[in-house]
């Protein structure tokens, strides 16, 4: 359990389930509505590149509403080639996205 | 590189044909696009006119910490729901005014007829001072 | 610009634009007025006198954006090339650096930043919308929030950066950033070489936006 550092606005501190170097999969499923996890990413394979703190959650903003309890939000770094099947270029490419907690899972 | 692209709109340039289907929040979005194709990248430069920075303005204020009148993520949703073909179509800080039309409402804060009477007014002020006013419908 | 009323307060910006070095503008307010400008009036209008917001605080607001530049960019960038403690810190804390050298970026969100290095070479891209550190570099070119740049840079970025003048070599890594969330990426571009020496304005000079998007590198002059 890695402590994360609350961010803006004002999310309170809270305990990452994953820590830096951990292998995390983006859940493969459907948004209920707005949301921030890109669709090229959904089941995909990466690792924690570091933890960003905690924000209010954008899936609850959107609707008018506080966006609490806030959520975990993570850099997680992919392979280009573990992104995309036909990868054009060098093995060591990557990429990196901001994803919250409660899209990930362990991998 | 797949097709050829028409560019309507100085701002965006738009697909000729769907690429694939984006059809919502429960699927690929309208605004979801990496990964997708949209051809070459145009890159003209294009200083912003008054109207876009005073959108761009009015949309900092009132999602900052002062005012609260909305989110930027609640813009957002509001911009996503607009299908992939509205989306496609609509410049940035077209999108932008028109999610705040739409935020506003929301909230409370203005009524649709208001908001379309003051249009009204608008543009009669335009053409009183010689200066020509679209009538073109925004979609809600 | 918190004198006059609104309608004047319209000029002025007009004139003040005159003054950018690009190319015309074509969204010129003598033109005829688009719906959405008039959408716009409507809208700015019906805020002022429902008392949400004022004339001059959209007015300031028009100024601040107007105040925040590339040019602003490329003298962080300088700073951080010359200077090791400040590099270290916008590394670590972008906004505390950044709120050293006297740029606020305001309540939200949060700046990162990104290093070049021998190794790796970063450029940012949001696929989602068009996320991009404006409180420091100001409005985005309008091919950032292209359709093109927004859906190909995570597939194909070395395709895109050759389409920029920018071939990055095989044994460099390319790393896109896709900025998903509360942060907002500015890449800090290798110091070229032939530049020992320099002070920190002839190293800004060389600093270009796309320097800081990661779509160009700095060019020292032949």
């Amino acid at each position: 359990m890695v402590k994360a550092r609350s961010r803006w606005p004002d999310g309170g501190e809270a305990a990452g389930r994953f820590a830096p170097g951990d292998r995390v999969r983006v859940a493969a499923r459907e948004a209920l509505g707005h949301c921030r996890t890109p669709w090229y990413l959904r089941g995909k394979t990466g690792v924690i590149a570091s933890i960003h703190g905690t924000f209010r959650d954008p899936e609850r903003l959107a609707y008018h509403q506080p966006g609490l309890p806030a959520q975990v939000l993570y850099k997680v770094r992919f392979r280009q080639r573990e992104v995309w099947d036909r990868y054009d270029g060098p093995a060591g490419d990557q990429l990196e996205a901001d994803i919250f907690e409660y899209w990930l899972e362990p991998a | 590189m797949i097709g050829t692209f028409l560019h309507g709109s100085q701002h965006m340039p738009q697909p000729k044909r769907k690429t694939m289907l984006r059809k919502g929040a429960g699927g690929r979005a309208a605004h979801d696009v990496g990964g997708l194709e949209f051809g070459s990248i145009d890159r003209e430069e294009h200083d912003p006119a008054l109207w876009e920075k005073r959108t761009d303005a009015m949309l900092r204020l009132l999602v900052g910490p002062s005012k609260r009148a909305f989110t930027v993520d609640g813009m957002r949703r509001v911009i996503e729901d607009y299908g992939q073909q509205q989306y496609d179509r609509t410049a940035y800080y077209e999108k932008w005014i028109r999610a705040v039309r739409n935020l506003i409402v929301e909230q409370g804060v203005v009524s649709r007829e208001e908001i379309e009477a003051r249009m009204a007014e608008v543009r009669e002020k335009f053409e009183k001072a010689g200066r020509k006013a679209s009538k073109e419908k925004i979609p809600w | 610009m918190t004198t006059h009323d609104h309608e004047h307060g319209h000029d002025d910006h007009d004139h003040h634009d005159h003054d950018h070095p690009h190319a015309p503008r074509k969204d010129h307010d003598a033109g005829p007025a688009g719906a959405y400008e008039v959408l716009e009036e409507a809208v700015r209008s019906l805020l002022i006198e429902k008392g949400v917001l004022t004339a001059q605080e959209i007015a300031a607001s028009v100024d601040l954006m107007d105040s925040r530049s590339p040019a602003l960019g490329a003298k962080v960038v300088a700073r951080a090339w010359t200077d090791p403690v400040f590099k270290k810190l916008l590394l670590k804390d972008t906004r505390a650096a950044l709120m050293q050298v006297g740029i606020d970026i305001g309540a939200a969100p949060e700046f990162s930043t990104v290093e070049n290095t021998a190794d790796v070479h970063n450029v940012i891209v949001c696929t989602l919308c068009s996320c991009y550190p404006k409180m420091l570099l100001g409005i985005p070119p309008a091919w950032y929030k292209s359709l093109a740049y927004r859906s190909r840079t995570i597939t194909d970025p070395r395709g895109v950066l050759v389409e920029f003048g920018v071939t990055v070599p095989r044994d460099v890594e390319v790393r896109v950033h896709d900025s998903t969330a509360d942060l907002r990426y500015i890449v800090l571009p290798m110091r070229p070489k032939g530049t020992r020496g320099w002070s920190e304005d002839r190293l800004a000079a060389i600093v270009t936006r796309d320097c800081m998007i990661g779509t160009a590198l700095p060019q020292v002059p032949a």
